[in-house]
């Protein structure tokens, strides 16, 4: 797929499918194209070429079954100043076709802790909570692929773990999701794959557990008495800071012949600490190499 | 149908939420008109025979209240999404375009109905006069009500920002409603402006209205009515058009 707005490439040639109940990051720094990606499944923005799909039906072609088939939580914190809370959920059921819908309302407005908001007016809630009424919008026509754009972009840690945990539930329960976030640490908790963009183009495109292993070794930082690294051990040396040693590790089990080494040489270890890599380190390197 | 009547309603419930700002208060602002107008040229002007000027400014004074009010509601419900970004909520559902176009219009009737009701009512315990065509009267208000329902789509559609949207309505709407003989009889203009005067769409939207009242009226209320639906055709062809086409919608 690509897109161009003017002379800006936004998307070129992103090719990538999404399995079903997958749960599943789109990843990229400001300006990477991943919005631009959403909002062309969602059918707020066209393609200038290629096509897409959603459960098998064309976005554009098909742009009804489509649309049922998705709730997309938009980046932007919008709302609707003259609506309450249960009005705008209302209403979104009846724009999905669905009269009688307060049962699943109620339980999303249960979910997302919103039940003591149901009367509010939009825009009297807090950011956060105006954000909760975003994905309940989402969730109100209970489409099975889920589209999360930065859904916890200033949100506070206790709706930040509500909202995820909800989410997983929908997971579990076979709902596709997919998710943009800048807080990495939840993409790796969370997301069984990964695609990373850069520029409008995927320059990564893995599982979670596959890019960690390739990209990033797991850390062991050693403080030695006397302050000298054995010979023998010279070949894993990644760094040396304050005194500390970094040697990468290529699984545990290369620890208990780091310790052998250091005892052979008689070198005795004042402070250790083992550091897994993670995903932030992986996609400072992608994108650094990309 | 449920998509078209949920956007329906909410349009719906967005203007009556505000009623004393979008119905109550230009009902009050046509009244006053009434009363200085009337009270300051009732003695110079006597358009038809046998109607007072307060009784001949009520259907105009209707009309125009209805027609800005119809294009208002449409056009700033239609801006404050789009501005507020909210507009999305009814993008992203499988609503059809021509269901947003039904629902726009249709909540854009109600609303210039509802206004034109009230100045209609006002008017009448003001200067009380007998309705000749209710029918007639009927057809151009849904007409006319329509026809700038579409127009404040299609003006908030193109417009990027509420200034923008603020000079249509101020600098188009306004004048040609103002000079669309409700304050006069195009017969009393000279040949020139009457000329002028049947350009302006708006004038045979009053005419035809004005006809339903007391069965007298500048031109046949036929034409008036077959140029009024033109319009309302015209303008709502090129509405659907530009929702199809996702114009400054879908990027």
């Amino acid at each position: 797929m690509h897109k161009r707005f003017g002379s800006l490439h936004a998307l070129r040639g992103v090719d990538l499918a999404v399995e079903q109940g997958e749960f599943f990051a789109l990843l990229g720094p400001n300006g990477a194209g991943k919005t631009t990606l959403i909002n062309i499944l969602a059918g707020l923005s066209r393609a200038t070429s290629g096509s897409s799909a959603v459960m098998g039906h064309d976005v554009v072609a098909a742009y009804r079954e489509t649309r049922r088939a998705l709730g997309v939580v938009p980046q932007e914190l919008v709302y609707d100043a003259f609506f309450t809370v249960r009005e705008m959920l209302r209403f979104q059921s009846g724009y999905f076709g669905l009269k009688r819908n307060d049962e699943w309302i109620d339980e999303l407005l249960h979910n997302l802790g919103l039940e003591d908001r149901a009367n509010s007016y939009t825009r009297n809630l807090s950011g956060g909570m105006k954000r909760r009424v975003l994905v309940a919008q989402a969730l109100v026509h209970r489409p099975p692929v889920i589209v999360l754009d930065e859904p916890t972009a200033g949100v506070d840690v206790e709706l930040r773990q509500s909202l995820w945990s909800f989410i997983k539930r929908l997971n579990r329960d076979g709902h596709t999701i997919m998710l943009t976030t800048h807080y990495l640490e939840e993409a790796e908790t969370l997301c069984s794959r990964v695609a990373m963009l850069k520029q409008g183009e995927i320059v990564a495109l893995d599982t979670t557990r596959n890019l960690l292993g390739a990209h990033a070794a797991t850390e062991v930082r050693l403080k030695l008495v006397p302050s000298q690294l054995p010979e023998g051990l010279r070949a894993m040396l990644v760094g040396e800071e304050d005194g500390c040693f970094r040697l990468a590790l290529r699984h545990y089990g290369e620890l208990e012949a780091v310790l052998a080494g250091l005892r052979v040489a008689g070198v005795e270890v004042r402070d250790m600490e083992v550091t897994k890599p993670d995903l932030e380190d992986v996609f400072l390197q992608i994108m650094e190499a990309a | 149908m449920t998509g078209l009547w949920t956007l329906f309603y909410k349009e719906i419930l967005r203007f009556w939420k505000v009623s004393l700002q979008t119905i109550l208060s230009p009902v009050v602002t046509t009244l006053l008109y009434l009363l200085i107008f009337s009270h300051v040229l009732a003695a110079h002007v006597q358009v038809y025979p046998g109607v007072g000027y307060a009784a001949f400014l009520i259907p105009g004074l209707v009309m125009m209240a209805m027609l800005q009010n119809a294009f208002s509601n449409s056009a700033s419900s239609l801006i404050q999404s789009k501005m507020g970004g909210s507009i999305v909520f009814i993008l992203l559902p499988p609503l059809a375009y021509w269901e947003f176009f039904s629902a726009y219009v249709a909540a854009s009737v109600v609303r210039g109905m509802a206004v034109g009701l009230g100045v209609w009512l006002s008017g009448y315990w003001f200067a009380p006069h007998a309705i000749a065509h209710p029918g007639w009267m009927l057809a151009f208000a849904l007409a006319g009500c329509a026809a700038l329902g579409a127009l404040g789509i299609i003006s908030a559609l193109w417009a990027d920002s509420y200034d923008q949207l603020a000079a249509v309505q101020n600098f188009v709407i306004m004048p040609l409603t103002f000079l669309s003989g409700v304050f006069y009889s195009i017969h009393s203009l000279p040949p020139f402006w009457q000329g002028v005067s049947h350009l302006n769409p708006f004038f045979y939207m009053i005419d035809g209205f004005r006809y339903g009242f007391f069965g007298v009226s500048d031109i046949s209320p036929w034409t008036s009515l077959s140029i009024v639906s033109g319009a309302f055709l015209a303008l709502s062809l090129a509405t659907l058009w530009l929702l199809k086409s996702g114009y400054k919608l879908r990027s």
